[in-house]
């Protein structure tokens, strides 16, 4: 079947049987590899994109299910000329990622929780980033970027950055 | 460059930003599933649904018809044409007999021996067409009683029998120490403190599951490996040589960006030997992802030990003598290294911080019809740690001593220090750990907060872990004495390109750890240039020249320190080219931040020059120099390293539901030098959260009676996650390693080899008022209820907090 629908900012039209999964269609039929498969089963966030503004498990949801919709993958949060996003800034900035497969999913889920719990505590940090897991990091950074990241999504001036090896 | 000067030079110390980030963060990175080879196969595995079971027949011919497939292989495709899967790591019985090794054929052959067993290789266009492919393929088996418990293993009378070579199941026995002079100090001691403790099995699930693609060129009959995996020099190795029987230099192995490995991507899997293998004989390449379920069941798990053991003491609480008893769990066959860890890297590792003369330590490892059991973040020190550290708290208990106390009083304090169990310290200050731990971690208010805690109705503890683990392994010589069948030094390479900017080829492969940058910032701060003109790669047999990869907490002291010769071979070379173009001797020219000048004048040039010069050799002493600058190094340490720390958890407990909190944790570590302070901490963030989530999530549980993995999926295995833990606070000590030429020590497993008995301390701190000796991991809620319950001698009317009850297990004490 058909479906068509908007991925970062594109229209894109996936050929695929009924029964794939919005992840393959991504990875495979659109090639944006950013976005990963850590379970299968909706339980660890890797493959977490944003669907209509608003984070998904795109594990979870048949391409079918989004015809006519806007999806944003990791690869569509950078601005055009490669400079990253506020939250991507504070994951680095932070070191909020170690061996990086987690990462899409984490950023994406970071940045929905961000834009609608905006001024989260930490420990409602914690709690929203219940969805996501993580193996390398201890979330201690992770935690330490969100809120980094939220307030420079919140007031719009860039991430203070440290040297880069 | 010695140690201490090495730590001196620029960038060095310095929290840089790590380079690899932003493909990560952008969505560019390379993971082994993201790679899509031309003329691309599936492949999926038919495994076996139960744990013991003789196969009497493999039916293809109907899978064979089904849409897509291109070939199916199974045992009998295999049979006498390749070795099994070799072991890395001879244990001898104490008589000096082998242990019992046998055959570990890449599919079954006639036998299944642990649920998710490889049974037939199913390969098609798609996944989907494979795993049709794969539910048509009938096997019939004939299904035998299944040993799962080491505890059960332990009693012969199972009349289980996995492998003919074993009839008793028992791999090997294994014993250190002088066990008549242990025994009679024993019977002297003022005072000798027991405990029974169990070391849950652990599945290591990093995020990224397995994944492989075998790949073959008929042209230039040349096979490609992508896998991910954490030493892709090893993985060729022991694939060509003991499975294949293939020519090195016809395999080229790439592990790209790998998504974690923890231990469990150092192993060779049946997997990439029967995609690499297969890959010819259907003349296609054929890509295998494995499913979180296919992780669970087939990715080696780690810990699994029930153990004794026995401190003796004179009434000042010295501790006098040790005795160890411990059955090792090693699942269905032997994975790569699995027989050393229950031996070498944990009885080794029993003297701990303290001066206990003697020790005396026994093991039996046993088949079981289980997953292989492997090296998982530790690797045999987290479990010498927990029972040692368990002890102790239990002797200061016993003694009336404080935890801090009976360590303080029996802490090492002199080195180099030799200690009954083999190794020998070169370096340490454990008090000066133990005395920040107890300041950052606030410990004089403790029976303040303790107050605080009652006031609300629940409970409070305290718990200390005092740890100490070998890193850096190993020396190749010493390693060999001991049974290793490999070496294990490692190579780098640097190369100066014309214009002074270097690509660094290091055989550690960084798979979370950020050699990318920490490297990088070791040969800049060497060459004095800047760190953004050095690259490092690493994870592919083809470009880097050798490697025995990343395991251990060994990449900074031993692939930085082979990176550190070659460095050395640089600086002697572009000396003398210095020396010519500055028409000196080679003995005036020094070199530092970046520039060569000569003794005493002002003469001075800069290392681009000397760079450039190399690689366009006008002016050039071509008589008695090769143009060119690029040098390689091997590095075998000479003794092993060893950070160590001290560790303070506090919990809180609910006496009503048994939930417990950690409420603060505190790590002081002593890692020697530190190149990244940021690196260095995510590391320690990241063990301690895989250590804590043993003592208090995780737990692999398979059912005793039918061997099915109850815990096989993020929905049954506990993983940590964010809420589940406080801010942690660190700190470190820095007694740099004598023997290495950074004065590094490696942290990548600290964390988690230091933190359970720190948290379960803390807990049966919590519990003692009730009248609680004893827990074992994880302390889940359930449990923690239930030993309040009996602890607390109460009738236990009140029902249980919602939980599934776990009977089975292949853990357990043995019954009494």
């Amino acid at each position: 079947m058909q479906v068509a629908f908007t991925v970062n900012g594109r229209p894109a039209t996936v050929d695929a049987p009924p029964n794939t999964f919005l992840v393959h269609a991504i990875r495979e039929h659109l090639h944006l590899t950013g976005t990963h498969v850590g379970c299968d089963t909706a339980q660890c966030g890797a493959c977490t994109v944003h669907l209509n503004g608003r984070a998904v498990k795109s594990c979870n949801i048949l391409v079918g299910q989004v015809a006519g919709a806007q999806i944003t993958t990791i690869e569509g949060v950078a601005q055009p000329d490669g400079t990253m996003h506020p939250m991507q800034a504070a994951f680095k900035e932070c070191h909020g990622l170690q061996c990086g497969f987690c990462t899409p999913g984490m950023v994406m889920s970071a940045i929905d929780l961000c834009t609608h719990h905006p001024k989260s505590s930490e420990s409602e940090i914690r709690e929203l980033l219940e969805g996501n897991l993580c193996r390398c990091t201890g979330y201690q950074n992770i935690v330490k970027a969100v809120q980094m990241g939220g307030e420079a999504m919140a007031s719009g001036t860039p991430v203070k950055t440290t040297a880069t090896a | 460059m010695g140690a201490s000067d090495f730590s001196n030079l620029p960038h060095i110390g310095e929290a840089l930003r790590r380079k690899e980030d932003y493909r990560f963060l952008t969505g560019a990175g390379n993971y082994t599933d993201d790679i899509t080879l031309a003329n691309q196969s599936h492949a999926v595995f038919v495994r076996s649904p139960h744990a013991h079971a003789v196969i009497k027949s493999v039916d293809i011919a109907e899978a064979l018809k089904m849409p897509g497939v291109v070939g199916i292989f199974t045992g009998k495709d295999i049979e006498g044409k390749m070795g099994g899967l070799p072991c890395g790591w001879l244990i001898n019985n104490p008589d000096g007999t082998p242990m019992k090794e046998p055959m570990h054929p890449i599919l079954a052959i006639n036998k299944v021996r642990y649920v998710g067993d490889h049974v037939a290789m199913v390969v098609a266009e798609t996944v989907e067409q494979a795993k049709n492919a794969a539910e048509a393929v009938v096997v019939d088996y004939d299904v035998l009683p299944a040993l799962v418990s080491v505890a059960d293993a332990a009693k012969t009378a199972s009349g289980v029998t996995l492998h003919d070579e074993a009839p008793d199941n028992r791999c090997y026995k294994w014993a250190l120490g002088d066990k008549a002079a242990v025994d009679a100090v024993f019977a002297n001691a003022a005072h000798v403190t027991k405990l029974d403790l169990v070391n849950n099995r652990l599945v290591p699930n990093p995020i990224e599951p397995r994944v492989a693609i075998g790949s073959y060129a008929r042209g230039t009959d040349d096979y490609t490996l992508y896998v991910s995996n954490q030493n892709p020099h090893v993985e060729r190795l022991l694939m060509t040589a003991f499975v294949l029987g293939l020519p090195e230099h016809k395999v080229r192995v790439i592990a790209p960006d790998v998504g974690g490995g923890f231990g469990s991507k150092i192993f060779l899997y049946a997997e990439d030997v029967c995609l690499t293998w297969a890959a010819k004989q259907l003349n296609r390449n054929i890509k295998w992802t494995a499913e979180r379920s296919e992780c669970f069941l087939s990715d080696a798990h780690g810990r699994d030990h029930v153990s004794h053991a026995e401190m003796a003491m004179d009434k000042d609480g010295k501790f006098l003598a040790m005795r160890v008893h411990t059955d090792a769990n090693l699942g269905a066959y032997l994975s790569t290294f699995s027989t050393a860890v229950p031996t070498i890297l944990y009885a080794t590792l029993l003297a701990g911080q303290y001066t206990t003369p003697q020790i005396y330590v026994e093991v039996d490892a046993w088949f079981t019809n289980t997953a292989p059991v492997d090296a998982y973040r530790g690797a045999g020190r987290p479990e010498a740690t927990y029972l040692l550290e368990r002890l102790v708290s239990r002797c200061a208990w016993e003694m009336n001593l404080g935890q801090d106390e009976i360590r303080k009083r029996n802490f090492i304090t002199a080195f180099p220090y030799q200690t009954p169990v083999a190794l020998q310290y070169d370096t340490g200050d454990f008090h000066a750990c133990m005395d920040k731990a107890r300041v950052l971690a606030e410990v004089e208010g403790f029976a303040q907060r303790k107050a605080a805690t009652e006031a609300s109705g629940k409970l409070r503890g305290i718990g200390y872990s005092s740890y100490i683990e070998a890193c850096g392994i190993a020396p190749s010589n010493i390693a060999g004495a001991l049974g290793a069948r490999a070496g294990l030094f490692e190579c780098g390479e640097i190369r100066v390109h014309p214009t002074g900017s270097v690509t660094v080829f290091t055989g550690s492969h960084s798979h979370g750890q950020g050699h990318e940058t920490t490297f990088a910032q070791v040969v800049a701060a060497r060459l004095g240039i800047p760190v953004e003109n050095v690259d490092v790669v690493h994870g592919d047999t083809g470009r880097v020249p050798f490697g025995m990869g990343t395991y251990g907490s060994r990449s900074i002291s031993v692939g930085g320190a082979a990176i550190m010769k070659a460095l050395d071979k640089i600086e002697t070379k572009a000396k003398k080219i210095a020396a010519h173009l500055m028409e000196a001797s080679d003995a005036d020219i020094e070199f530092a931040n970046g520039e060569f000048t000569v003794k005493g004048t002002d003469k001075k040039i800069p290392f681009g020059q000397v760079a450039l010069t190399a690689y366009v050799p006008h002016n050039y002493p071509l008589d008695k120099l090769e143009p060119g600058l690029n040098e390689t190094a091997f590095y075998d340490p000479t003794n092993f390293t060893f950070p160590g720390g001290t560790y303070i958890c506090e919990v809180e407990v609910d006496k009503e539901t048994g939930e417990v909190r950690v409420d603060r944790f505190t790590a002081v570590d002593d890692f020697g030098t530190i190149i990244n302070p940021m690196i260095v901490e995510g590391q320690v963030h990241g063990g301690l959260v895989q250590g804590i989530g043993q003592a208090l999530l995780e737990n692999c549980v398979y059912d005793n009676e039918t061997g099915q993995l109850l815990t096989g999926s993020f929905m049954d295995y506990a993983m940590p996650r964010a809420a589940d833990f406080p801010q942690f606070k660190l700190d470190t000590v820095c007694t740099p390693c004598t023997h290495n030429p950074l004065g590094t020590k490696g942290c990548g497993e600290a964390g988690a080899i230091g933190s359970p008995p720190a948290v379960i301390n803390a807990v049966l701190d919590a519990l003692a008022p009730l009248g609680v000796k004893d827990l074992d991991m994880p302390a889940s809620a359930n449990r923690v209820w239930e030993a309040i319950q009996k602890g607390s001698g109460s009738d236990a009317q009140t029902a249980p907090p919602q939980e599934p009850s776990l009977v089975g297990s292949t853990q357990g004490r043995p019954a009494p």
